[in-house]
């Protein structure tokens, strides 16, 4: 891969970025670069950090130090019109769907349009419908989010990041919590985006299954660290024990199911003292 | 111990006006440079909130003023009585509901209605991700949530206490003319005759500062909500709590500055 990475173009560049909440350190230090229509799946365990990386690079959070770069643009620094025109150009499906509960499905996905685009009712409409179509919901437009089943939101939500033809899309775990079928559906969805709209996607996942079947280049967090970098068959035979304990999905291994930073004895015995 | 604790909520309070400030600063910023630089407000959304906030307060901003006006009836006569001076009852009810209780009893209502539905609303979307979700397809939170709700509110608190005004006074004939036997048209000359533009005008100008209180408190506490279900029902007790301390507090305030003014 390295011979071919000069030729791809980086969309994101991420510089060293560096993230505390409450003392924590939530990222430590992560650079990577986002080509043009790859699909980079980034994996880890819960609570590792991915989600708060992710509110980086959509910029939605600045970072304690580093940097992130989109389209050749800071995202710390640039004013908030520049900021709107790179908005335009990236679409963010939200671990929750986070769809607006007092619209309906079809206004949902026309909020963008809407607000950004001077279309005329009708197109917006056509371009509503198509968007549906393509995340499998012909003829849904006029329910309330409160009325979907999980997966159904979830692909709302897609529906509405991809409303204004992004050159990139942010996937925030797209698949928890839905049945195998719909997990499936869901990947589809994520490699037909990529591939025939050459988009590029970011995408969380700790879905072992989602990983191989989307992923270009995979790469794994541990407590805010990157500990591996590599395509899905370098993945497969990595050596790093922690690497091979998430694929095998095994409870003992180098990483432990306690995330405590104080020590145990310690801890117990520290009324005693 | 005293001294630290009372530090501490006197900085926290200053934080929060700080931000209450900046926030009504961003919002003013939408309401006159927006239209500049994007699209108004939507109306549809400027519609729903003014129907939620105003007319769907009116059943209880007039059951509350209309016993309040009766009760302020029957305390003045209580008083008046004794110096045969009934029929003042009349004018003593219209200028303190003018003046004071109409404006500040309707705007404690709706910080409790409407300000509290605002925060739960506004937190809950917080807490959902869609406020984020908003900021990603750039459309600013203060513009499209904030503003509307603002001037939606700063149009119809002033409404509903003039409304509640008149049914206060209402409270009060109804007690004058049935129980204390005045006169139908001599009760509503004496009323007439007391009321002063200036009264009305200080009730309808108090009455819009508290619904940029109200508005400000609900909206701050909602988009700074963090923790799920259990912080939604904290910031709206909060936003509720808040909002009634600032508007006894600037009521007596402004009721101050209007009494030196005169003199
Ligand atoms: N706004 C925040 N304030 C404080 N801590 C946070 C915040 N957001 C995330 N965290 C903490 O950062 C850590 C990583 O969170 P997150 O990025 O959501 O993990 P995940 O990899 O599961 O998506 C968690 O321990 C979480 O408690
Ligand atoms: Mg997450």
């Amino acid at each position: 891969m390295e011979a071919g990475a000069d030729s791809k173009q980086a969309v994101i560049r991420v510089r060293d970025l560096v993230k505390d909440f409450g003392g924590r350190r939530i990222l430590n230090g992560i650079s990577l670069d986002v080509y043009e229509g790859e699909t980079l799946v980034v994996m880890g365990g819960s609570g590792c950090g991915k989600s708060t990386f992710l509110r980086h690079l959509i910029g939605s959070i600045s970072p304690d130090s580093g940097e992130v770069w989109m389209f050749g643009k800071n995202l710390a620094s640039a004013p908030e019109g520049e900021m709107d025109e790179i908005r335009k150009k990236f679409g963010m499906l939200f671990q929750s769907a986070a769809l607006f509960d007092s619209l309906t499905v079809g206004e949902n996905i026309a909020l963008p349009l809407r607000e950004h685009a001077k279309l005329d009712e009708n197109i917006v409409q056509i371009i509503v419908k198509m968007k549906l179509e393509l995340v499998g919901l012909r003829g849904f437009e006029n329910l309330m989010p409160s009325q979907l089943s999980g997966g159904m939101k979830k692909r709302v939500g897609l529906a509405r990041a991809i409303s204004m033809d992004p050159k990139i899309v942010f996937y925030d775990e797209p698949t928890a919590g839905l049945d195998p079928i719909m997990t499936a559906v869901i990947d589809k969805l994520v490699v037909d985006l990529t591939k025939k709209l050459s988009m590029t996607s970011v995408v969380v996942t700790h879905d072992m299954a989602s990983v191989f079947r989307i992923a270009d280049r995979i790469v794994m967090f541990h407590q805010g660290n990157m500990v591996e970098m590599g395509t899905p068959e370098e993945i497969r035979n990595s050596k790093n024990p922690l690497v091979r304990q998430f694929i095998a999905g095994e409870a003992e291994g180098p990483v432990s199911f306690f995330q405590q930073g104080d020590d145990y004895l310690e801890h117990l015995t520290a009324g005693i003292r | 111990m005293l001294l630290e604790s009372i530090g501490r909520v006197s900085l926290s309070f200053w934080n929060q006006t700080k931000e209450t400030l900046f926030l009504l600063a961003q919002t003013l910023y939408w309401i006159f440079c927006g239209p500049f630089r994007k699209k108004p407000v939507s109306r549809k959304n400027l519609f729903a909130q003014t129907v939620f906030g105003g007319i769907h307060s009116l059943p209880i901003v007039f059951f509350v003023d209309f016993f309040i006006g009766m009760v302020l009836a029957m305390q003045a006569a209580y008083q008046l009585e004794k110096w045969g001076a009934t029929i003042y009852v009349a004018s003593l009810v219209g200028v303190s509901v003018t003046r004071e209780i109409g404006p500040v009893l309707t705007s404690l209502v709706i910080a409790g209605r409407v300000g509290a539905a605002i925060t739960a609303e506004l937190a809950t979307m917080k807490v959902t991700e869609q406020v984020e979700a908003l900021e990603t397809m750039g459309l600013n939170p203060v513009r499209t949530l904030v503003v509307p709700r603002f001037l939606a509110l700063l149009v119809m608190l002033p409404c509903l206490v003039l409304l509640g005004d008149l049914i206060g006074m209402l409270g009060g004939y109804v007690i004058g003319t049935v129980n204390l036997g005045l006169p139908s048209g001599l009760y509503v000359d004496t009323t007439i005759q007391f009321l002063e533009k200036k009264d009305i005008l200080t009730g309808l100008l108090k009455s819009a500062v508290f619904s940029v209180i109200i508005t400000m408190t609900a909206c701050r506490e909602g988009l700074s909500t963090q923790g799920g279900a259990e912080g939604v029902g904290r910031s709206t007790t909060r936003s509720v709590v808040i909002s009634f301390i600032l508007i006894i507090l600037a009521d007596a305030i402004l009721t101050g500055v209007f009494y030196f003014a005169k003199t």
